[in-house]
């Protein structure tokens, strides 16, 4: 089916959703409201002549620097592709501005699970009802959101966890663990033979 | 003299209920190719819970990319995958390309299908030589990595490199192939259908190899839907999804191949997939390399490989009385459409996607990328689970994970 009449089909069905629709280089996204993305997806998934079942990529988007206007901050954005009817379409969820949220989708993908986390990871964009929302690239306890457009490229301090390395470092030197080569103060082998 | 480090070493006790202890493997052990860490609850030597956890090679790509012009972007894609880093190379500028509309010479097409397919037998031949090592079967290792030898070598007379190639360049190639590398290519797929029988005769029917395959890991076709399995994974389980046939790119749709298929979804028949693949590879660098034709590597409207920041390239306008710099300024500036697009190219791990957003600025605003091998470690849990711990390295090495991909 043509992209356009998927995206025409889905403004039909849930008519209070579907913001917009655009294509772009013959790909064509629908921009929506969050509130009732599960339900969306689950149609498209299970409508027989759609049968949208490969989730291909999952990921937030911050747009704080983004020139279109009428966005919202943050925005989730799913990439659907039909294996068997060969179709594509693309939903892009705004999800507001302050403490991002939207519903897992873990129920209708399994993998969605750790596009999720990673979204949450990198982003800071909620997602209600997934069974495991922790960090997964970055370490737990690492402040901040990498993706978010005022986060910086170079960090000023060290991370934590660098700090807590060196110290157990230097805790396990006084037990005298000291392998060839590591060892500064040591005078080279080969002079002390002559 | 009991030192404090000792306490580690020291085998855990069972928490109270029945055998049950955890186990931390990786990130350093020779089985988890690359800096994998898998935490085990395990029961005897059943798995119980498995949760990898990487992370461990994030080097914050898609934030970096940010802050790149699409043309230097392009060499970060070589440290993503790279046992086939060639073939990143071209998925990224196969997406950019989409993203620019930027037209690519028929002949560029061609060789970078080529030099795609050949990565995938790079990939393939090193999957097949750690994945039979770490199950127990050591004599095949080194007859592969003979034959990625030779295809190592081609790499290095056409760009220089054996590692991190960025050879492929948006809008076509960086050098045109010689006549050396075609004799020599043309030898290499001559001699390399014999060279598989000759890995088949060591392994195919071997027991231990067949005891320690069939039937371990099973994935229904339906489960690897769910889990968002792609490439042979997903084929081994009977789904038939290859994006060269589903949505062609370069030369794919102007070549004849087949599309190998698994039925029982386990790590045999993900094996057999493999194989298989490479049987197919040699057909398609085959007909490439008849069908080559003659004409341009690359496209005029590709941007240009320096490209000047906004403060630089204005004192060059100025400076020049409709000199090029102006007319680069422009091209540079002004030719970049705004919109997105999210293009898939089929890597030897499965779908490797490219999600770009361009508001018109000369670098990406958002580059997200799908990495078949993040989403694959992400259902190691679901498909370890229940099986045993001997079987875990089976699993892995079927998956065919690759760390600086799926942490990027």
């Amino acid at each position: 089916m043509e992209p356009m009449a998927i995206a025409e089909r889905l403004r039909s069905e849930f008519p209070e959703e579907v913001l917009q629709i655009y294509t772009y280089q013959g790909q064509t996204a629908v921009v929506v409201r969050p509130e009732r993305i599960v339900a969306m997806l689950r149609w498209l998934r299970e409508t027989d002549d759609l049968r949208m079942n490969h989730l291909r990529s999952l990921c937030g988007v911050d747009n704080a620097r983004r020139k279109d206007p009428g966005l919202s901050r943050f925005e989730v954005v799913y990439n659907l592709y039909s294996i068997p009817l060969r179709h594509e379409i693309r939903l892009r969820a705004e999800v507001g501005d302050e403490d991002p949220a939207i519903d897992s989708v873990v129920e209708l993908w399994s993998g969605a699970n750790w596009l999720e986390r990673e979204t949450y990871d990198l982003l800071g964009i909620e997602f209600v009802n997934h069974p495991d929302l922790r960090r997964v690239l970055l370490p737990e306890d690492w402040e901040g959101y990498p993706l978010r457009k005022e986060y910086p490229l170079k960090g000023e301090a060290e991370w934590a966890g660098m700090t807590e390395l060196l110290d157990k470092i230097k805790e396990l030197d006084q037990y005298g663990f000291k392998p060839d080569g590591h060892d500064r103060n040591r005078s080279d082998p080969s002079k002390e033979a002559k | 003299m009991t030192r404090p480090i000792r306490q580690h070493l020291e085998v855990p006790v069972a928490d109270g209920d029945g055998e049950r202890y955890s186990l931390r493997m990786g990130p350093q052990h020779p089985a988890t190719h690359g800096v994998l860490r898998v935490d085990l609850e395990l029961d005897g030597e059943t798995i119980v819970e498995c949760t990898p956890q990487v992370g461990y090679l994030h080097r914050g790509f898609e934030k970096l990319a940010e802050s790149k012009t699409y043309a230097q972007g392009l060499i970060l894609t070589d440290r993503l995958d790279y046992i086939a880093a060639m073939a990143n190379n071209v998925g990224y500028c196969v997406a950019v390309e989409r993203l620019l509309g930027i037209p690519v010479p028929m002949r560029a097409k061609y060789i970078r299908t080529i030099v795609g397919e050949m990565s995938r037998l790079c990939s393939h031949l090193l999957w097949l030589a750690t994945h039979a090592l770490d199950i127990g079967a050591m004599t095949v290792f080194l007859y592969c990595f003979r034959e990625r030898e030779i295809l190592l070598d081609l790499f290095e007379e056409l760009c220089g490199a054996r590692l991190t190639f960025s050879y492929p360049r948006i809008g076509g190639v960086r050098q045109d192939v010689t006549g050396w590398f075609i004799d020599e290519l043309q030898r290499f797929i001559d001699i390399f259908p014999s060279r598989i029988e000759e890995y088949e005769t060591l392994i195919d029917t071997n027991r231990i190899w067949l005891k320690r395959t069939v039937g371990i890991g099973k994935i229904t076709g339906e489960e690897a839907l769910d889990l968002g399995l792609t490439g042979a994974c997903l084929r081994g389980s009977g789904i038939n999804y290859d994006i060269r046939k589903h949505q062609p790119y370069d030369a794919y749709d102007q070549v004849e191949f087949a599309v190998p298929l698994g039925s029982e979804g386990d790590v045999y028949a993900r094996y057999r997939c493999r194989m298989e693949e490479m049987h197919q590879s040699i057909r398609i660098i085959q007909q490439c390399i008849d069908q080559l034709p003659p004409g341009p590597i690359v496209s005029p409207e590709a941007p240009e490989l320096v490209m000047p920041n906004k403060a630089k390239a204005t004192i060059q306008a100025g400076r020049s009385e409709y000199g090029t710099s102006l007319i680069r300024l422009i091209r540079e500036r002004d030719i970049f459409l705004s919109g997105d697009v999210y293009v898939a190219t089929e890597v030897p791990k499965g779908e490797l996607g490219f999600y770009f957003i361009s508001d018109g600025n000369n670098r990406p605003y958002r580059m997200h990328i799908r990495s078949p091998s993040f989403i694959h470690i992400g259902a190691l849990s679901q498909i370890a689970r229940g099986e045993l711990i001997a079987d875990l390295i089976a699993n892995i090495g079927s998956l065919d994970v690759v760390l600086g991909e799926s942490d990027r």
